[in-house]
C-alpha cells in the first residue's frame, strides 16, 4: 500500500523544460516504476512538443484530461510557482507536490487560503520539500532513490537532507521504508507532520514512524499531541536546532504568536511527554527506531 | 531583510499610516540642521541600528534646545550602542533620526506576523506599549488581543475598531486608529513584509493616534518584486561574512564556538551543530553550502569560516545525493590547498561514490580526519582541538 504515491501513480511534472525539472524528470524516471508512471508535462510555450518521450501539454487541465495524471510534481521558479501549484489544484489533482525553493511567503499564504475556502480536495506536499517517495515503487521529487530500500518504517520530515540521513541510517540496518515525505521547511506549507501521521497510522503497511522535525513553529507539537491519543504505532523522532540561537528568524512579534514554543528543548518535551521516543543525537535515528520495532 | 525605523517610517507615510515629522542625519550638523528645520522645542535624537532596546541602551534621548540637540546628537552617533539583541560588542551608531517631540497620553502596541498555525497574518495589540513585549505575553497574555486576518477581504473595520477599543483607544480617537490598523495592514500585505511592529503606537493628548516607531521585517524571498526596499539594504548592520557568504549563495550565520562547520541542507547543518554541542564542543557558525557545492563555493566557504579567528577545527558534513560524493572530496581537498589549512579538518560523506570521494581525500596527502557518521566526526573534531592544545604545552614546556 504505502501512502500517497505508489507504482501506479500518474505524474504530471510542471516546469519539465528547466534544468531542474529536466534533470530531475529523467532520475526519477529512471527509478523504479518511474517509466510507466511519468506520463506528462507541463508548459504553457510548447504544447505538443514532448521531453525525452513524454509528451507537454500547455496545461495541466489538458494533461489529465488526456494522459489521465493524478499526481503533480512541481519545478516552477518562485514567482510563478504558487500559481502552479493552483493551477494543479483547480484541475483537481489527489496530490501536488512542489519542490520549488524561494516562493514569497504572501503567496502561499493567499494560495491556502483559497484552496481551504473553495473546499479543495487535492493535498499539497510542500513547497520547499525534497518530496515523496515510495521505494521500489515510485519517486516523486530530488531525493537520491539508491539510499532507500522498500520496507514498512514510514519518514516525514521537515528538511532534506536531514531526511536522507535518517533513511540512510534506516537501510544500513537492514531496515526498509514504506513510504519517506519530505513535508518542506517553509513556514506556510501545504501537508504538516500530523497529515501524513494520520496517514502512516492507516497505512496497513507501515509498522512504524520516525518524524523529523526543527525549530519554528508548534506543528511537532500538535503532532505530538494527537499522536498521543490516536496512533497505534510506535513514533520516534529528533528535532533539529538545540544549539540555534534564538531571534535569528524572527523579532519580537514571532516570540509572542509562539508564546514559548518553537525551541527544539521545547518541541523534545513535548514529543517525550506524548509517548514518542526522543533521540538528541542524529546519529541515532535508525538504532532508535530498531529498538521500537517489536 | 531588515531596514532602520527612520526608513520603515517612510513606508508608514506611503500607506497613510501616521507618524511624528522627522529627518534621518548622518553628522552632528546635519542633526542641529534638522532640528532648526523641524520647528518646535522639544525633539528626540534616535539612535538608527536594526536592533532592538535602542532606548534602554541610551540610544534614544529628548533634547529641548538646539544645544541640547548638538550635545545628543555628539553622544550617540558614532557610540557603540549595546542592546540585549546587538550582543555585548554592541553595534555602532552611524544613523541618526531627528523627530519632533510627541505630546504622549498612551503608549500602546502593536505588532504583525504571519500565524504559521493558521496559515494568516496575525494582528497583535496590546495596552501595554514601551515595554518589553515579550515579557508583557510571559506575565499578562491576557493583555495582547489578536485579530487573525482573512488574506482575501484584509482587516475589516469593524475588527479594526474593536481591537483599537481592546486597547484602551478612546472614542472619539477609534476611528482613526481603525484607519491605522488597516493601513498597516496593507503596508504588511503589499511590501511582503515577514514583521511588522509599532512600539509605541501612541494616543495623543489631542486624541491623534500615531506611530512613534517602525520595525520592518521583510520576506528575502519577495524581494525581488520590492527594489525600492532593496534599496534602503544597509550594509553596515550586517554581519560582513555573512554578506559575503550570500555572494557565493552560501546561508552562513556566526555563532560563539570553534568548531566551523560545513554541511549541505539547512536541518543537516543545525543537526551537526547538535552533535558537537552533545560531544563537548561547540560550533563557530552555521553554514549549508546548499545543493552545487563545486570547488569554488567550497573554497569560498573555508575562507569565510576560517577568517573567524576563533575558529579552530573545520568538520564537514555532507550527504551526496543528486551531489557526489568524490566532486566534494575534490573541492575540499582543492580548498584547503588554497587556503592553506592550518587547523584540523575532519570530514564526513556520505551517499553517492562515497568509497570514492574518501579515496580522493586519503591520497591527496593532506592530514584530513575522516569519520565514518555524525557522532564519530563530532566526537573526532572534538577530540582534534583537544589534541592540538596538548601539543601546544608540551611544545611550551
Amino acid at each position: 500500500m504505502s501512502i500517497l504515491i505508489n507504482k501506479a501513480s500518474r505524474v504530471v511534472t510542471q516546469g519539465i523544460t528547466g534544468k531542474t525539472g529536466m534533470f530531475h524528470t529523467q532520475t526519477s524516471r529512471a527509478y523504479a516504476n518511474g517509466k510507466a508512471c511519468y506520463v506528462a508535462g507541463v508548459n504553457p510555450k510548447k504544447p505538443g512538443e514532448n521531453f525525452e518521450g513524454i509528451p507537454i501539454f500547455a496545461t495541466v487541465k489538458d494533461a489529465k484530461a488526456q494522459t489521465g495524471v493524478n499526481v503533480s510534481v512541481i519545478y516552477v521558479p518562485p514567482p510563478f510557482a504558487a500559481a502552479a501549484i493552483w493551477e494543479a489544484v483547480e484541475a483537481d489533482l489527489d496530490l501536488v507536490i512542489c519542490i520549488t525553493e524561494g516562493i514569497p511567503v504572501r503567496d502561499m499564504v493567499k494560495l491556502r487560503e483559497r484552496m481551504r475556502k473553495e473546499r479543495r480536495r487535492s493535498l499539497l506536499v510542500g513547497p520547499n520539500c525534497p518530496g515523496v517517495i515510495t521505494p521500489g515503487e515510485i519517486k516523486i521529487g530530488i531525493m537520491p532513490g539508491h539510499i532507500h530500500k522498500k520496507g514498512r518504517v514510514g519518514v516525514v520530515s521537515r528538511s532534506g537532507t536531514l531526511t536522507y540521513e535518517a533513511v540512510g541510517q534506516l537501510s544500513e540496518l537492514g531496515i526498509g521504508q514504506s513510504t519517506a515525505v519530505g513535508i518542506g521547511g517553509d513556514p506556510v506549507n501545504g501537508m504538516k507532520h500530523i497529515d501524513v501521521l494520520k496517514l502512516f497510522n492507516d497505512d496497513p503497511e507501515t509498522d512504524a514512524v520516525i518524524m523529523i522535525g526543527e525549530i519554528g513553529g508548534s506543528d511537532e507539537e500538535t503532532a505530538a499531541q494527537w499522536v498521543k491519543k490516536n496512533m497505534k504505532k510506535p513514533v520516534v523522532g529528533f528535532i533539529a536546532g538545540v544549539t540555534a540561537p534564538p531571534g535569528k528568524r524572527m523579532g519580537h512579534a514571532g516570540a509572542i504568536i509562539s508564546g514559548g514554543k518553537g525551541t527544539a528543548q521545547e518541541k523534545l518535551a513535548v514529543m517525550h511527554a506524548c509517548g514518542i521516543k526522543v533521540t538528541k543525537n542524529p546519529a541515532e535515528m535508525g538504532r532508535l527506531l530498531r529498538s521500537v520495532l517489536k | 531583510m531588515k531596514i532602520h525605523e527612520y526608513q520603515g517610517k517612510e513606508i508608514f507615510r506611503k500607506f497613510g499610516v501616521p507618524t511624528p515629522r522627522g529627518i534621518a542625519c548622518f553628522s552632528v550638523d546635519e542633526a542641529v540642521a534638522a532640528a532648526k528645520q523641524l520647528g518646535g522645542r522639544v525633539w528626540v535624537v534616535k539612535a538608527q541600528i536594526h536592533a532592538g532596546g535602542r532606548g534602554k541602551g541610551g540610544g534614544v534621548k529628548v533634547a529641548k534646545s538646539i544645544d541640547e540637540v548638538k550635545s545628543k546628537a555628539q553622544q550617540i552617533l558614532g557610540m557603540q550602542l549595546v542592546t540585549h539583541q546587538t550582543g555585548p560588542g554592541g553595534q555602532k551608531v552611524r544613523r541618526l533620526l531627528i523627530e519632533e517631540g510627541a505630546d504622549i497620553r498612551k503608549e500602546l502596541y502593536v505588532g504583525m506576523v504571519v500565524d504559521r498555525g493558521t496559515q494568516k497574518v496575525v494582528l497583535m495589540a496590546s495596552s501595554e506599549g514601551g515595554m518589553d513585549i515579550e515579557e508583557v505575553a510571559a506575565k499578562t497574555p491576557e493583555k495582547i488581543h489578536k485579530v487573525f486576518i482573512d488574506p482575501a477581504t484584509g482587516l475589516s473595520a469593524e475588527d479594526a475598531a474593536n481591537v483599537a477599543g481592546k486597547i484602551g483607544i478612546t472614542i472619539a480617537a477609534i476611528p482613526e486608529a481603525a484607519r491605522l490598523l488597516q493601513a498597516l495592514y496593507r503596508c504588511f500585505d503589499e511590501s511582503d513584509a515577514s514583521l511588522v511592529e509599532v512600539n509605541p503606537l501612541i494616543l495623543t493628548n489631542d486624541s491623534r493616534v500615531i506611530a512613534l516607531d517602525a520595525k520592518l521585517n521583510f520576506d528575502d524571498n519577495a524581494l525581488f518584486r520590492h527594489p525600492d526596499v532593496v534599496a534602503m539594504r544597509d550594509l553596515d548592520e550586517e554581519d560582513p561574512l555573512e554578506i559575503e557568504a550570500s555572494k557565493y549563495d552560501l546561508n552562513y550565520i556566526s555563532l560563539d564556538g570553534k568548531i566551523g562547520c560545513m554541511v549541505n541542507g539547512a536541518g543537516l547543518a543545525m543537526a551537526t551543530m547538535d552533535t558537537i554541542k552533545l560531544f563537548g564542543g561547540s560550533p563557530a557558525n552555521f553554514l549549508d553550502v546548499g545543493g552545487g557545492a563545486t570547488a569554488e563555493k567550497v573554497t569560498a566557504a573555508f575562507k569565510i569560516m576560517l577568517s573567524n579567528s576563533k575558529v579552530k577545527a573545520i568538520l564537514v558534513n555532507i550527504f551526496g545525493g543528486i551531489m557526489k560524493c568524490d566532486t566534494i572530496a575534490s573541492g575540499v581537498v582543492a580548498a584547503a590547498r588554497e587556503v592553506k589549512l592550518a587547523v584540523p579538518l575532519v570530514v564526513r560523506m556520505k551517499g553517492t561514490n562515497e568509497d570514492l570521494g574518501r579515496k580522493i581525500l586519503k591520497d591527496s596527502g593532506l592530514p584530513i580526519i575522516s569519520a565514518d557518521n555524525m557522532a564519530d566526526a563530532a566526537k573526532k573534531v572534538v577530540a582534534s582541538i583537544k589534541k592540538k592544545k596538548a601539543v601546544a604545552r608540551k611544545k611550551k614546556k
